[in-house]
């Protein structure tokens, strides 16, 4: 009898190129570049005199700099046109698929992966960004690597690795209307901490996890690097085939059906081997906020700030007294009702149509608070696009939200969208970090219904008194 | 750097100053945790096409003020330590963004070795990457070695003999053999991959026939 292995093993096992001592080559399907983590990686290859070997297995975008305003007018901020002249320069000398800032499929690189169907299930992907674990949500192995790796993966399609552990994480329980994905992905890492995932790749399973749509589950599995695991996956099952079905890069035909013959026998044989595992019950679950600057620091919206004398940990307990001083907040005092300045929709997070269209569903026929500056940043063309068929632009714009074109935007800050020193932000985004958002900048981070509910209200809410 | 052919510095032993990375509570310290790549080096510097320069940058918002003013506390910019080569942190040092920026701060400032009792995995990948070495111990032996840092010692990294030398005492740390003799060697790894180029094509013939479904 063959070995009971995980989806991981499985994975790992089909893509190992060879063994060498202490480490494994292992080949890489897809790579997803983008403008900031590649410049570097092509000047080394020029350097070496390499060649990219598989120029088709990678899809270039940029993302990071590009401005959400109005994508007519040249870009101001002159290093990041030069940025990302660079990456489209790059990308014409190599040979390398790039899509234009003004192609109506441009987004957030995690956003196009699964949208164009260049992300299959089964399929090793990386990218040079740490969000890669997105794709996960297929069954793929996918993980974030550094500028090196970059290089390395386009001049031989692979990648050095040590194989990692395997961590199951068994989420039970219904969902409700005010608990989303990303409530769920909050739990975990308030559970686990952001290195309880280091060293393993986290498998997702149990009934609130196959109940979620792909969408949700590409949030959960977004979210996985917070917890410091290398990837996070979830079985492709029926709702995972049904996704990709006929986007523009997944085979077709003959070749789709004997794909999915093999899709269905990726998912962990009963009986594999897991070095961790935790099982997390969400039928109690409220809606959840972050209030410190490290994205384990999560509280229930109807719960308190903690009270560092009351950590036994002296690292902990100094780290709580930086995060409160940072965030400007007192300790014991509930977190509901703080009052922001801020909101921000969007990022490879929470900027799917689904995410807009519930954070749309809160905001209905509400308005934003006087003193909120609340902006909708969609996470792809094809996403804004949609959003604008069913009319949600009209709902976000009549309420007083800014609606802008895709890219990463506020998440991190890197063009002109970002926080002033000491203004506070509820945001879909996925890091809470000192400055991440802007300099001195607060960031809570919330679900999409709880960043709505947060610019309605000018504080932090609680979705279900809005529901 | 790598990606240039055996342009990596070989790693040897490293003796210098080292800066710990302190939360403190009046009389009482501890290590930093959670040292996230964006306080490493934050998002307005990754817009350079380059890999050297950014050393100046390195943890910018602890180390200067709104002003551009240097922050006096911060301990990188204490005499004793404006050229420390190694770092002290607590746990999860690196977690967050893969930013290979990260490691090339730190290497473009002078440091050569980050001790913390744990790294984010990218991180510590992107560590090797770039001659840097991240050496794994616990929280107590680093708090030990914190103190007398403070003190005005200096710290003896050997790698080829895994040993830390701290005031005539000597700690052992544990290493993986390949990133050791990567760093030892400063080893190019594409170059080595690509010496494997014949396994490459063998898997990728087996793969056109076996998983078709994923050429493009």
């Amino acid at each position: 009898m063959t070995e009971a292995k995980t989806i991981y093993d499985k994975i790992w096992d089909a893509h190992l190129v060879a063994d060498k001592d202490n480490y494994s080559l292992l080949y890489i399907d897809r790579h997803l570049i983008h403008e900031v983590t590649s410049p570097q990686a092509f000047e080394g290859l020029r350097m070496a005199k390499r060649i990219v070997r598989h120029p088709e297995k990678t899809l270039a975008v940029a993302d990071h700099n590009v401005p959400t305003t109005d994508r007519s007018i040249e870009i101001e901020d002159e290093e990041s046109k030069i940025q990302i002249e660079a990456l489209k320069n790059n990308c014409e000398e190599f040979g390398i698929n790039f899509i234009d800032m003004t192609d109506i499929r441009q987004g957030i690189v995690h956003i196009i992966g699964p949208e164009q169907g260049f992300t299959l299930p089964g399929s090793t992907i990386v990218c040079g960004d740490s969000h890669t674990s997105t794709h996960g949500a297929f069954g793929a192995l996918a993980h974030g690597i550094g500028t090196s790796e970059v290089e390395h993966v386009l001049a031989s399609q692979t990648l050095i690795q040590k194989k990692a552990k395997n961590f199951k994480v068994e989420i039970v329980g219904t969902l409700t209307d005010s608990i989303s994905a990303k409530d769920l992905a909050l739990s975990v890492i308030g559970a686990i901490g952001t290195a309880g995932g280091t060293g393993y790749v986290i498998e997702y399973m149990g009934n609130a996890v196959e109940s979620l749509t792909m969408e949700g589950r590409m949030t959960l599995c977004n979210l996985t690097i917070e917890a410091g695991a290398r990837a996070g996956l979830i079985a492709p099952d029926q709702k995972t085939f049904d996704y990709l079905k006929d986007r523009p890069l997944v085979p077709k035909g003959e070749i789709w059906d004997k794909a999915v013959s093999y899709w269905e026998t990726l998912p962990s044989d009963p009986g594999a081997h897991y070095d961790n595992s935790i099982k997390i019950d969400i039928d109690n679950l409220a809606p959840l906020v972050t209030w410190g600057t490290s994205p384990e620091d999560v509280v229930d919206i109807d719960g308190n700030i903690p009270k560092p004398e009351e950590i036994e940990d002296e690292a902990k307990k100094n780290a709580i007294k930086r995060s409160l001083e940072y965030m400007g907040l007192e300790a014991g005092r509930p977190i509901k009702g703080t009052k922001i300045d801020k909101v921000f929709i969007g990022s490879c997070t929470n900027g799917r149509i689904e995410d807009l269209r519930a954070a749309a569903s809160i905001v209905s026929e509400n308005k934003v608070s006087d003193h909120v500056n609340a902006i909708v940043v969609p996470g792809s063309g094809l996403v804004k696009a949609q959003a604008e068929s069913e009319g949600l632009d009209k709902i976000f714009i009549n309420a007083g939200f800014e609606w802008r074109e895709p890219g990463c935007s506020m998440c991190l800050a890197m063009n002109a969208d970002k926080l002033l020193p000491e203004e506070r932000c509820a945001s879909t985004s996925n890091r809470n970090f000192e400055g991440r958002q802007g300099r001195g900048g607060r960031t809570h981070l919330v679900s999409p219904k709880m960043a709505a509910a947060a610019a309605i209200a000018g504080c932090l809410a609680d979705v279900r008194d809005f529901s | 750097m790598l990606g240039i052919l055996a342009d990596m510095e070989k790693f040897d032993t490293i003796k210098g100053i080292a800066a710990p990375m302190l939360a403190s509570d009046g009389n009482q310290f501890s290590m930093m945790i959670n040292i996230d790549t964006d306080m490493i080096i934050p998002k307005q510097f990754l817009k350079t096409i380059k890999r050297t320069g950014l050393g100046k940058s390195l943890f910018h918002e602890m180390r200067y003020d709104y002003e551009g003013n240097e922050v006096e506390n911060f301990i990188l910019n204490k005499n004793e330590y404006r050229d420390s080569k190694i770092i002290l942190a607590g746990n999860n040092f690196g977690c967050g963004s893969s930013r290979e920026h990260a490691p090339w701060a730190l290497l473009d400032f002078g440091i050569k070795v980050i001790i913390a009792p744990s790294f984010a995995d990218i991180f510590y990948n992107n560590c090797f990457k770039n001659g840097i070495l991240p050496i794994q111990l616990s929280e107590k032996v680093i708090k030990e070695i914190s103190e007398s840092a403070l003190k005005g010692n200096e710290l003896e990294v050997s790698l080829s003999k895994q040993i830390i030398l701290c005031e005539n005492k000597e700690i052992n740390f544990e290493i993986d053999p390949s990133n050791k003799n990567f760093l030892m060697e400063g080893l190019d790894d594409i170059g080595l991959t690509l010496k494997d180029t014949d396994l490459i094509d063998i898997y990728e013939k087996d793969a056109d026939d076996n998983l078709p479904w994923y050429s493009l």
